[in-house]
């Protein structure tokens, strides 16, 4: 082997060579890897087979990995128990009007952000970050005093009402960011064309904005269908609960088995894993564009 | 068109002329009146009026509210009553809230740096170039997406006693029977570990991170001789230093705030040693109604955050690396 002139060939032509150091450091790798993909992913597997036990080989030890008998009635009285329907009509009512809500204002903001030049911009941006950073738990009470004063409270209103003011600093930060990967020349080609402000983010911004509107729609409609502290808090009457609170109320109740609660914790969690996987792409490019570009 | 509230660099040319103004509706003519900087301005308003308003309402008031209230008793069913420093006075001498902040702190300081730690090595796994990489991805980003609720009885069956599968595990390998959920001393260390199964999220951060590391940088430093574990020390760990610190920030402020899982799972017991900062927040303020004083206690979790940041930002964020500074 000649030596190289391009450092890079040089780096090229070493790395062929490999050395037991590489060949043991690939094992390990490989090792690790499928070591803690077993870890992680035995507490879903043992979620599921327990979901499908009868009462009786539930509680066996030492504990069946594959049941026998399977239950799948299981699901079936699990969500028979309680009105599941209407819990799910409840949710998909609050998580659809979120993603609306989400979608529209936070791109609406995001746009004044992202390309508008005025006075007082940075500091309102300011405090979009600093809400980014301020945890929901602090306004928890806060917020239950003053939707209590307004007689929201056993509404939908507490949970929907106020996405539609700006969608959450998370979604308008990614919108932002996505914005300004935007060629600004398109936008002033369709101002020279006598479109106004509001034109170029409805006509030019919005359209070529699809897969982060996509990302934060699944994002919110994730958030939505997953939250239980607002469903929670502000939620009174059985018939305005959300899925989460109708299997939250499961665990306070003492007479609820394992059988029962464990099917319907599958029940919640399997349309977010089929959700991740037809929309994969978007999550992870979602993570990726929070994360990077401070 | 009626408004036409054009601001672009490109609208110099179609600025009205001195005969337009005072046509059209009250509105328009405002408008026209206005120079191109005062146009852009109210257009860059409107723009961000929803988030203004949205802060307004759903931020400041409440916290101005809640500001208020933390001078009175009020227990939803009577008018709020003025009590002075009552509740103040009751957070200076109140042991439950004591005992809560000494195990949120402890469960803090062992969770963020565990979980930081956890998901970057997880991040540099997947990292590697294999064809079956992406599986192995989204196994590990997984666990990050289940319902808090779900999670919760997930957990609290898998640390069951009896029939949980981590004591079957553990006896098997001839280990004691540990109550994971009913000892004082076992439980802070379940919820480390339902925790860390879960940091997919900072984990897929830090991959992002990562893979924006020119390769050159690594190449360089191999020519120049280092070691697998000098180019970890001496490039990837600077170039990865923002974003080590947002997870950080981000850990932090989220290991202030566990909830569900304390709820569902031990509902804060056994003898209060799962009683989080924000559980007892929500206790006071549903439970016990006193409102006046769960206003002072989410002030408190406000300040502690508040200065938590400062510290972070002031004696970690100044040793932050960042390749283009202002970008």
């Amino acid at each position: 082997m000649g030596f190289s002139e391009n450092p890079a060939e040089f780096v090229e032509s070493r790395r062929s060579l490999k050395s037991y150091g590489d060949i043991l450091f690939h094992w390990l790798t490989v090792f690790l890897l499928v070591f803690f993909a077993v870890v992680m992913i035995t507490p879903f597997i043992w979620l599921f087979s327990s979901s499908l036990k009868t009462q009786i080989n539930i509680f066996q030890y030492p504990p069946q990995l594959i049941p026998d008998p399977v239950m799948p009635e299981n699901f079936v009285r699990a969500m028979t128990y309680k009105p599941f329907g209407i819990y799910f009509r409840n949710t998909i009512l609050v998580a659809g009007l979120n993603v609306i809500a989400v979608v529209f204002t936070s791109s609406f903001c995001a746009y004044g952000f992202a390309r508008m030049r005025f006075p007082g911009r940075d500091f309102w941006f300011g405090i979009v970050m600093a809400t980014l950073f301020l945890p929901y738990a602090v306004l928890l009470v806060p917020s239950f005093i003053v939707f209590s004063r307004l007689g929201w409270i056993d509404t939908f209103l507490p949970l929907v009402v106020p996405p539609f003011f700006g969608g959450g600093a998370f979604n308008i930060f990614l919108m932002r960011q996505f914005f300004r990967t935007i060629p600004e020349e398109i936008a002033d080609a369709a101002r020279i064309d006598g479109c106004s402000e509001f034109g170029v983010y409805w006509r030019i911004m919005l359209p070529l904005s699809k897969p982060a509107l996509i990302t934060i729609g699944i994002f919110t409609f994730l958030f939505a269908w997953n939250d239980l502290i607002g469903p929670l808090t502000y939620l009174r009457s059985t018939e305005n609960f959300t899925i989460a609170v109708g299997i939250a109320s499961f665990r306070s109740q003492t007479d609820i088995s394992w059988d029962l609660q464990l099917a319907a914790s599958t029940a919640v969690t399997l349309p977010v894993i089929a959700l991740f996987f037809l929309a994969q792409r978007y999550f992870i490019q979602g993570v990726v564009m929070t994360g990077l570009k401070g | 068109m009626l408004l036409n509230f054009s601001v672009g660099k490109a609208t110099m040319a179609a600025l009205p002329s001195d005969q337009n103004i005072g046509q059209g509706f009250w509105l328009t003519r405002q408008y026209n009146r206005l120079s191109l900087k005062q146009r852009r301005t109210l257009v860059g308003y409107v723009f961000i009026l929803p988030f203004i308003l949205g802060f307004l309402f759903w931020w400041l008031g409440p916290a101005l509210v809640a500001g208020h209230l933390t001078m009175h008793k009020w227990n939803f069913l009577s008018a709020p009553r003025f009590v002075g420093l009552f509740n103040f006075n009751k957070m200076l001498n109140d042991p439950i809230l004591a005992q809560s902040l000494r195990i949120t702190v402890i469960f803090s300081a062992i969770s963020v740096p565990l979980g930081l730690v956890f998901a970057f090595f997880l991040a540099n796994l997947i990292n590697a170039k294999f064809r079956f990489i992406a599986i192995f991805r989204t196994i590990y980003f997984l666990p990050s997406i289940v319902p808090a609720v779900a999670n919760a009885i997930l957990w609290a069956w898998l640390f069951n006693t009896e029939f949980g599968l981590i004591n079957y595990v553990i006896r098997s390998f001839g280990g004691p029977k540990i109550g994971w959920l009913q000892d004082p001393n076992w439980v802070m260390l379940a919820f480390v570990i339902l925790t860390i199964w879960g940091v997919g999220g900072s984990m897929i951060i830090f991959l992002a991170g990562l893979q924006g590391i020119p390769q050159i940088f690594f190449e360089a430093a191999e020519i120049d001789g280092a070691g697998r574990w000098q180019r970890l020390r001496h490039v990837t760990l600077p170039m990865m230093s923002p974003i080590i610190f947002f997870n950080l920030v981000i850990g932090f402020i989220s290991s202030f705030q566990v909830f569900v899982s304390a709820l569902l799972i031990t509902d804060g017991g056994p003898q209060r040693a799962t009683l989080f900062l924000v559980l007892y927040i929500w206790r006071s303020a549903f439970e016990s109604q006193k409102m006046g004083y769960a206003a002072v206690l989410s002030w408190l979790l406000f300040a502690i955050l508040m200065v938590l940041s400062f510290i972070v930002f002031r004696y970690i964020g100044s040793r932050v690396y960042y390749e283009n500074p202002g970008e």
